[in-house]
């Protein structure tokens, strides 16, 4: 064998090993587990922490509200859709959720606008429909159309 | 004569060994199926997740976009969505508007008088979490990925920020985190929907205008919805095989 080979076979040789060294150390280890992917990326996108509880955790203690809702137009909300993320109140009761207040809030879903499908929702004009007024003075949110005053 | 029968002979026997030798290497590529073959069918086995989205239910309460930001800690400036909701008005001499305020957080306005609406609707838009991701192709350090379960995911320690998959997206369903300069997007809640919860926007929706459930589970909600309704999916002459199925789709809808 020609000298000169003999020298370019060595220098692959230790570019080789130099090659896969760097990617024993650079090449996370749960690479390639699933797929071209880090695999401990799918158990970190898992444990993050959820905020929402979800109707089913509110129900264990609210059953009464939870139930008093389902029998009305309100029955297709959940309990979070307007009190917002509770799952710390859930674990902590010390710590309140959102208690909505306003006709903005309200009006968030039923204020009239053309793209709303009308026999989805109850829309309202608000500058003609008690204006200045509570919604609460009247409607109760968890049953609309229950005891009017 | 003679002389061409036996090389005809010779070619036949040639091929034949040529075919039957090929079959016995290929024979024992199984172990290496993954790496040979990248058109195995994928989410064949366990579940695999999807979302349904019903525009006839859409009232425009923007309550998904805004649980989204709450649920997964998303900057609250109007610029980053992991999903958000259009308002499209369509006029009586055919021009098309579209709006998202805010994605929808803060409610929408119409701008036309009711005289010039044709037709105006909602739609919700969220990462489609496409079999064949455009964003998974080019990612160069395999950062974006698809889950077991068919969730488009991010790796957020592997990512390096170069917004290949950004651009890639047909959908503009990412976006490049602020704070940790890596990319984001929707990961159908991953933490939520693996451990038995639905995702946030989901969760809230006042009419039940999103459907998530899995596509290999016959009675899943998803499935029934597929069943029931006429659905369509965003820009399928994309072939990105998305996930993501809407009832009641116009065909302005981009």
């Amino acid at each position: 064998m020609p000298a000169q080979i003999k020298r370019l076979a060595l220098l692959f040789g230790l570019f080789l090993a130099i090659f896969l060294t760097a990617r024993y150390f650079l090449v996370p280890k749960s690479f390639g587990e699933y797929g071209h992917y880090r695999g401990l990326s799918l158990t970190e996108n898992q444990s993050k922490i959820p905020r929402y509880a979800g109707q089913a955790v509110c129900q264990d203690c609210h059953d009464d509200l939870a139930g008093l809702k389902s029998s009305n137009e309100h029955a297709t909300l959940s309990c979070e859709t307007c009190h917002g993320p509770s799952l710390i109140h859930a674990e902590n009761q010390d710590s309140l959720p959102f208690r909505p207040s306003g006709r903005d809030f309200c009006l968030r879903c039923h204020r009239i606008h053309p793209a709303r499908p009308a026999a989805n929702v109850a829309m309202i004009n608000p500058e003609e429909h008690n204006a200045g007024q509570q919604c609460t003075d009247c409607h109760n949110p968890h049953s609309p159309w229950e005891n009017m005053k | 004569m003679g002389k061409h029968e036996i090389k005809n002979r010779r070619r036949f026997l040639k091929d034949a060994a040529l075919i039957a030798g090929g079959l016995f290497v290929s024979g024992g590529t199984g172990p290496f199926g993954q790496i040979l073959f990248a058109t195995e069918r994928k989410g064949t086995k366990g579940p695999w997740y999807g979302m349904g989205i019903d525009l006839e239910k859409c009232i425009g309460c923007g309550n998904c976009a805004s649980a989204c930001k709450a649920e997964n800690g998303v900057s609250r400036e109007p610029y980053y969505f992991r999903t958000w909701v259009e308002q499209y008005t369509i006029l009586n001499d055919g021009t098309v508007k579209i709006s998202s305020p805010n994605g929808g957080i803060d409610g929408f306005v119409q701008d036309f008088p009711e005289s010039d609406i044709f037709k105006s609707f909602f739609v919700p838009k969220m990462c489609n979490h496409c079999e064949n991701s455009p964003c998974v192709q080019v990612c160069p350090v395999g950062a974006t990925f698809d889950s077991p379960e068919g969730v488009v995911l991010v790796d957020e320690h592997y990512c390096i920020g170069c917004r290949y998959c950004v651009q890639a997206c047909p959908y503009g369903c990412r976006y490049i985190d602020p704070d940790r300069k890596v990319a984001d997007k929707c990961t159908l809640c991953y933490h939520r929907i693996m451990n038995g919860m639905l995702p946030a926007c989901v969760e809230v929706c006042p009419k039940g205008a999103k459907i998530f459930g899995d596509l290999n589970d016959p009675g899943s909600e998803l499935v029934k919805f597929k069943r029931e309704h006429s659905w369509q999916v965003l820009k399928p002459h994309m072939n990105t095989d998305s996930k993501v199925y809407y009832n009641g789709l116009r065909a302005e809808v981009r």
